[in-house]
C-alpha cells in the first residue's frame, strides 16, 4: 500500500526550502496523482512527504505587468482549463489540460507535477514547449528560470536540483501574443488514457503565410521535443495542404520514436506526419484561415 | 399472458442500497482483529520451487504467519463454478493446490503472509526466499501441442486439456457435394471481465469451529464445496456469505480467493483475515476469456444454401484448468441452432500454456466462435456476390429444429423480426447506398451479425434452483433465493416474477438479497444467464404454494373453492365477479394467529429445469474509419433481442448497454498482453488494459421482439450474457464495408488498423 513515514505539510515557500535543504529525502508531493501511484507500485518505499497544498498562492493564475503569464505550479488541471486568463491566452494549454485523465485527476493533479513527473506522455508539456515557456525555481541558493526545452533530461528525469522546487510556470508575451494552436492527445481511448503521441502547435499567420511555427511532440522522443527542422521550412511558407503536409513529414526527421508494445516506431512515425498536419491545419482554421482540406 | 407487474419498468430493488452506499460488499465488513493476507507470486512463467525459506518474514513483527504448500494439504481441487456431479467422468480437472510447488505462469501464487496491516504483508513477502529451478516456458497453444514443448501439468503430457470430436450429420460426403468451399481463420485475444468489485474475501472460524467465508462470489453454495474439497474438510464446516457484489462476469463463477482466505484464518488460529486481490493482481490470477484461434471451412451450394461447416477451434486455457473444455464444449452447442448447415463438425482443442487462466466470461465462449462464424459468413456472402443479409436469412432455422446432441428444441425463433428490426432501426438500405463509392479520409460502413444463445446449461449441466416465499402478517412476503444478484438484476425481476404469481404490488416483495449457505435455499448461483429462466421457475413454485395456502385459508372461510378465488393486488377476489372477500392482510393475520389453524404462510421450492430455451439476437452496427489514424468510431449501434417476454425492460435495456460496451471493448481495444520473452503481463492495470469508457461508448439503440416461450416460467429466455456476443462480429463487417478489408483477428486497434491499411495499399 502507500508506505508513508511522514508528510510535511509547510505554509510558507521559505519554510518548503529549509526543511528540504534540511531532510534532502524528502519527497515533494504535489497532487500526489504520479507520487502515489509510484508508491503503490513499491518504486517509492518508506518515504517521508512534504506537501506543497497549504502554501497560499502557489495555484494562482495571473498576468504580469510585462504580460508574461504566471501558472503556479500548484495549479490543477480543472483549474486551468476552466481560467479565462488561460481560455482567452492560452487555449491549447487549456484543450491539452482538459485532456488529462478523468474529472478526478484533473481535479487533484497539477501542471508543476506533472512537469516534474518528466513524463514524455505528459499532456501539459508539449504545450508548454509549443508556447516557449519558461520554468520557475526556487532553491536556499535563490531564483532562476530556465527555458522548459532545458529542464527535460531524460524519461522520467528532470534537471531539478536538490532542495529545489517549481515555483510557477512563465510564458512571456511573445510566446502566446497574436498565436493560434492545436493541441491533438493520439490515446486509444477518448478519456482516462495517456497519450500514444501527443502534438501540440503554435502558430502565426500574415497574408496567408507562416510567420511563426512552433511544433511540440510529446511520446516521439525519450524528452518531449520540438520539431525546429520542420518549424524552419515552414516560416514564410504558404498555409497550404501541400506545405502542411511537408511540414508533418520534416517533423517527423525531429523524432526518435521508438518500438514498444504500446505503439511501434513505425506508426508513431507515421501518426507524427498526420497529426502535425492535422493539428497545424486546425491552427490554420482557428487563426481565420480556410479549411484547405 | 396478460401480466401487471412482470414487463414493468420496477425499479431495481437494490437501486437506493447502491446509490445510497448502503449496500455493503465484502471489503465494507470489519471484524474485530483482523488480519490481511497477500500472496507471494512466481517472477517466472514456469518453475521448479525447490526450496522456501519463510525464516526472517516470520521474524518481522507485525506477521503473525507465512504459509507455503508444505504447510497446507496435498488436495488438488477443480476451480470451476460448476454443479457436483455424482459421476467422476463429469467433473471438472482438479489439477492446482491452494499454494503451488511448481509455478505454471508468473504470478502463480507460492507462498503467502498473513499480517497486521496490508504494508506489514507486503514488506514480509520480500523477505521470504525461494529457489526455483527456472523451466523452459510456452504461451501459444499450437506450439505447446507440438512435441517436445515443455510440459506444464505431468498429468497432460502434451498439454491438451480436452479435445472432442462432435459430427452431425457426415461432412465428408456434404463437401464432395459443394460447389464452394471456403476457408477462413479467425483469432480472439485474451481479455477479462474487469468487473468494478476485485475478488475480496475475508474467513475466520466460528465459536461452533466452522469456518466462516465472506465472499465477493456469484456461487455461494459451490464455494462452500470447493473450499471444502481444498482444505479436506467436511462440507458442512464451511459457511459462505455473499453480500452485494460489484459485478462478476463469471471471473466469480470461479473459486479463486476464498480456499486461501480460510487457510490464511487456519493458519492464525481462525482469527479473521481478509484476502483482497488488487486490481493488477486480478488481472493475473483470477480468470481471462481463451483467446481462440478458429479453423472455419464451408461447403456451399451455388445457389447460397449452406452445406456444411467444419469449425476447429484451438482455445488458449493458461495455466490451469479451471472451466477448462467445458468453455468450448458449451459453445459448441449453442452455436449449432442458428443455421440449417445439412451436417456440421466441431472439433474444439483445449490446451494448457505458461499463461494466467482462462474461465467463464460472459457468454462463455460465443463471443469468439460468433466472431470468427459471422466474420466468416460475411466473407462467404460477399465472395459469392450474395447480399449477406440475404444470405443469412436464406440459411436460418426454423422452429421445431432440434439438436441431435443436446435434443434442445427451437420453440420460439425471432430472429427474423429482430434482423427485420435492426435494418429499420439504422437505415440499412438507405446509407448502404450512400456509403458505396467513398474515396476519403474518413469513410462509414455498416455491418451486422447474429448469434444463438441458451438459457442455462441444460442438458450438459444440471438446472437446480430454489426459493422460499415467507409471508409476513401484512400479507406482504420476505423472498429469498438462492440464485444470486451481481448486479445483473435477478433480486428484481425475480421480485416482480413472485409479485405476479402472488397478485402482491411489487413493493410488498421484500428480496433479501444477501446469500448464506447456512440458511439460503440451494441454488447453482449467477452464470449461464440461468437466473430468470431456472431461478425463476422456483420462484414461481415457491410463490404458487405460498399462494395456494393463503386461499386454502380463504377457501375455509368462505366455502368457495380455491378455484373461485384469486389474489389481486393483496386482495382476495372472486374469479367470476372480481369482487373482493377480504385482504390478504386478513388471511396473513389468521395464518399466525388463529387458535386452531395458525400456520403462518411459507412456500419453499426447488426447481430441477430439465429444459432450455433458445434465445436469438442480431447487432447492426454504423462505423466511421479513419484511414489515416486507423482509429475506429462507433457512429450507430443497435442490438435486437429474441429472448421471449422481457420481464422488466428497464433492467433489459442495461444489459444492452453493458454487453454491448463489453463488446465494443472486445472489438476495439482491450487485450491482456504478455512479454513473449518471459512471460510476464505487459499491462496488467486500467492504464495500459483499454477498458472502454464511458466516453468511448456511443448511445447503444436496442428493441426487443418479444414471443413468449412455452418453457420460461413467465415466457423469459435469456438475455444477460446474449447482449455482448455478437457485437464484435457486426463490428468487423461494418469496418470491411467501410475500407474493404476484412479484420480476421481482435481488438482492432488503431496501430492494426493502420498496419492493415498500409499492407492493403491503402495509405
Amino acid at each position: 500500500m502507500y508506505d508513508i513515514v511522514g508528510i510535511e505539510s509547510p505554509d510558507t515557500l521559505e519554510a518548503a526550502i529549509e526543511m528540504l535543504s534540511n531532510n534532502p529525502n524528502l519527497k515533494i508531493i504535489a497532487g500526489g496523482t504520479d507520487v502515489l501511484v509510484q508508491m503503490r507500485n513499491g518504486a517509492l518505499e518508506e518515504i517521508a512527504l512534504l506537501s506543497l497544498r497549504n502554501i497560499p498562492g502557489m495555484a494562482d493564475i495571473r498576468i504580469m505587468d510585462n504580460g508574461t503569464i504566471s501558472i503556479g505550479a500548484m495549479a490543477t488541471f480543472a483549474e486551468i482549463f476552466r481560467s479565462s486568463i488561460i481560455n482567452e491566452h492560452l487555449p491549447v494549454l487549456s484543450e491539452a489540460a482538459v485532456s488529462v485523465g478523468g474529472p478526478q485527476i484533473r481535479n487533484m493533479a497539477t501542471i508543476g507535477g506533472n512537469i516534474c513527473n518528466g513524463a514524455v506522455s505528459a499532456d501539459s508539456a508539449t504545450t508548454l514547449f509549443a508556447y516557449n515557456a519558461e520554468l520557475k525555481l526556487l532553491s536556499r541558493e535563490g531564483e532562476r528560470t530556465v527555458p522548459i526545452e532545458e529542464f527535460y533530461a531524460g524519461p522520467g528525469k528532470v534537471n531539478l536540483q536538490p532542495a529545489e522546487i517549481l515555483t510557477a510556470i512563465l510564458i512571456p508575451e511573445t510566446g502566446y501574443r497574436k498565436t493560434s494552436g492545436c493541441y491533438i492527445k493520439h490515446s486509444t481511448r477518448k478519456a482516462m488514457d495517456i497519450a500514444m503521441l501527443g502534438v501540440s502547435v503554435v502558430c502565426k499567420t500574415a497574408g496567408g503565410k507562416f510567420t511563426d511555427v512552433r511544433i511540440a511532440l510529446g511520446v516521439a522522443a525519450p524528452v518531449p521535443i520540438r520539431c525546429r527542422e520542420a518549424e524552419a521550412y515552414a516560416i514564410g511558407k504558404e498555409t497550404s495542404s501541400e506545405i502542411i503536409r511537408e511540414i508533418g513529414r520534416y517533423a517527423v526527421r525531429a523524432s526518435r520514436a521508438r518500438d514498444s508494445w504500446r505503439a511501434s516506431k513505425a506508426y508513431r512515425e507515421h501518426l507524427i506526419e498526420v497529426l502535425v498536419f492535422r493539428a497545424l491545419k486546425e491552427a490554420v482554421i482557428r487563426d481565420g484561415g480556410e479549411d484547405i482540406g | 399472458m396478460a401480466f401487471e407487474i412482470v414487463g414493468k419498468r420496477a425499479v431495481r430493488k437494490d437501486a437506493a442500497a447502491k446509490v445510497t452506499g448502503r449496500a455493503k460488499y465484502a471489503d465494507d465488513f470489519f471484524e474485530r482483529d483482523m488480519l490481511v493476507g497477500k500472496v507471494l507470486r512466481s517472477p517466472y512463467a514456469h518453475a521448479i520451487v525447490k526450496s522456501i525459506d519463510t525464516g526472517k518474514a516470520k521474524a518481522l513483527p507485525g506477521v503473525e504467519a507465512v504459509i507455503t504448500h508444505e504447510d497446507l494439504p496435498k488436495l488438488k481441487y477443480a476451480t470451476a463454478g460448476h454443479p457436483w456431479s455424482l459421476d467422476p467422468g463429469h467433473r471438472d480437472v482438479a489439477d492446482r493446490y491452494i499454494l503451488t510447488d511448481k509455478a505454471r505462469y508468473v504470478g502463480d501464487g507460492v507462498a503467502a503472509v498473513v499480517a497486521v496491516d496490508a504494508l506489514t504483508a507486503e514488506k514480509a513477502l520480500k523477505l521470504i526466499e525461494v529457489e526455483y529451478e527456472v523451466l523452459p516456458f510456452v504461451l501459444d497453444p499450437e506450439k505447446a501441442m507440438l512435441p517436445g514443448a515443455p510440459v506444464i501439468h505431468e498429468e497432460r503430457p502434451d498439454n491438451i486439456l480436452g479435445a472432442t470430436s462432435e459430427e452431425i450429420g457426415n461432412i465428408e460426403e456434404d463437401f464432395k457435394k459443394a460447389d464452394y468451399i471456403f476457408e477462413g481463420v479467425y483469432e480472439t485475444s485474451i481479455v477479462q471481465h474487469c468487473h468494478l468489485e476485485i475478488q475480496s474475501a475475508y474467513a475466520y472460524v466460528d465459536a461452533d469451529g466452522r469456518i466462516v467465508i465472506v465472499s465477493s462470489t456469484q456461487i455461494p453454495h459451490i464455494a462452500r464445496r470447493i473450499v471444502g474439497q481444498a482444505l479436506g474438510v467436511p462440507w458442512g464446516q464451511i459457511r459462505v456469505i455473499k453480500p452485494y457484489i460489484g459485478g462478476g462476469f463469471g471471473n466469480k463463477q470461479d473459486v479463486v480467493v476464498e480456499p486461501l482466505a480460510a487457510a490464511m484464518s487456519l493458519a492464525v488460529n481462525g482469527r479473521p483475515v481478509r484476502f483482497a486481490l488488487t486490481r493488477e493482481e486480478c488481472f493475473v490470477d483470477t480468470r481471462t476469456r481463451h483467446a481462440m484461434k478458429l479453423y472455419l471451412k464451408t461447403a456451399v451450394t451455388k445457389e447460397g444454401k449452406l452445406l456444411s461447416l467444419h469449425m476447429k477451434p484451438i482455445c488458449n486455457n493458461g495455466a490451469y484448468a479451471s472451466h477448462g473444455h467445458t468453455v468450448a464444449l458449451s459453445a459448441g452447442g449453442k452455436f449449432r441452432l442458428l443455421y440449417d448447415f445439412n451436417s456440421m463438425k466441431y472439433e474444439p482443442k483445449t490446451v494448457y500454456t505458461n499463461l494466467p487462466s482462462a474461465g467463464a466470461m460472459r457468454a462463455y465462449g460465443c463471443p469468439q466462435i460468433f466472431y470468427a462464424l459471422e466474420s466468416h459468413i460475411e466473407d462467404i456472402a460477399r465472395e459469392m456476390k450474395i447480399d449477406p443479409i440475404e444470405f443469412r436469412k436464406q440459411n436460418l432455422i426454423s422452429v421445431g429444429k432440434k439438436d441431435p446432441h443436446s435434443d434442445i428444441v427451437v420453440r420460439t425463433f425471432g430472429l427474423r423480426e429482430c434482423i427485420e428490426k435492426g435494418k429499420q432501426l439504422i437505415k440499412w438500405d438507405e446509407k448502404l447506398e450512400k456509403y458505396k463509392e467513398q474515396k476519403g479520409i474518413k469513410r462509414r460502413g455498416l455491418g451486422m451479425a447474429c448469434f444463438s444463445y441458451a438459457s442455462g446449461t441444460y442438458p450438459h449441466g444440471f438446472e437446480i434452483a430454489g426459493a422460499r416465499v415467507v409471508m409476513n402478517q401484512d400479507g406482504s412476503v420476505q423472498l429469498q433465493v438462492g440464485a444470486t444478484e451481481i448486479g445483473q438484476g435477478s433480486d428484481t425481476v425475480l421480485s416482480q416474477i413472485a409479485a405476479e404469481v402472488l397478485g402482491l404490488p411489487y413493493d410488498m416483495v421484500h428480496v433479501v438479497s444477501q446469500q448464506d449457505t447456512d440458511i439460503t435455499p440451494f441454488d447453482l448461483g449467477a452464470y449461464a444467464s440461468r437466473q430468470t429462466f431456472v431461478s425463476g421457475a422456483a420462484v414461481k413454485k415457491a410463490a404458487e404454494e405460498a399462494k395456494r395456502k393463503v386461499l386454502e385459508i380463504a377457501a375455509w372461510k368462505t366455502g368457495l373453492s380455491i378455484e373461485e378465488m384469486d389474489i389481486k393486488s393483496a386482495r382476495i377476489v372472486e374469479r367470476k365477479s372480481g369482487s373482493e372477500i377480504c385482504t390478504l392482510e386478513d388471511i396473513a393475520m389468521e395464518s399466525y394467529y388463529d387458535r386452531l389453524n395458525a400456520a403462518p404462510i411459507e412456500g419453499n421450492a426447488s426447481a430441477n429445469v430439465r429444459t432450455n430455451a433458445m434465445a436469438y439476437g442480431v447487432t447492426f452496427a454504423e462505423v466511421e474509419v479513419d484511414m489515416e489514424t486507423g482509429r475506429i468510431e462507433i457512429i450507430e449501434i443497435y442490438n435486437v433481442h429474441d429472448s421471449g417476454v422481457i420481464i422488466n425492460p428497464l433492467l433489459a435495456e442495461g444489459q444492452v448497454h453493458g454487453g454491448v460496451s463489453m463488446g465494443l471493448g472486445y472489438a476495439l481495444s482491450e487485450q491482456l498482453l504478455f512479454d513473449t520473452n518471459t512471460g510476464r503481463p505487459l499491462n496488467n492495470n486500467f492504464l495500459d488494459y483499454k477498458l472502454q469508457t464511458i466516453m468511448d461508448t456511443p448511445d447503444v439503440g436496442y428493441a426487443f421482439v418479444q414471443i413468449p416461450d412455452p418453457e420460461g416460467s413467465v415466457g423469459q429466455k435469456s438475455l444477460g450474457e446474449n447482449t455482448t456476443i455478437s457485437t464484435a462480429p457486426a463490428v468487423r463487417n461494418a469496418v470491411l464495408n467501410a475500407t474493404g478489408i476484412a479484420f480476421n483477428k481482435i481488438p482492432m486497434t488503431p496501430q492494426t488498423v493502420f498496419e492493415k491499411l498500409k499492407q492493403n495499399g491503402l495509405l
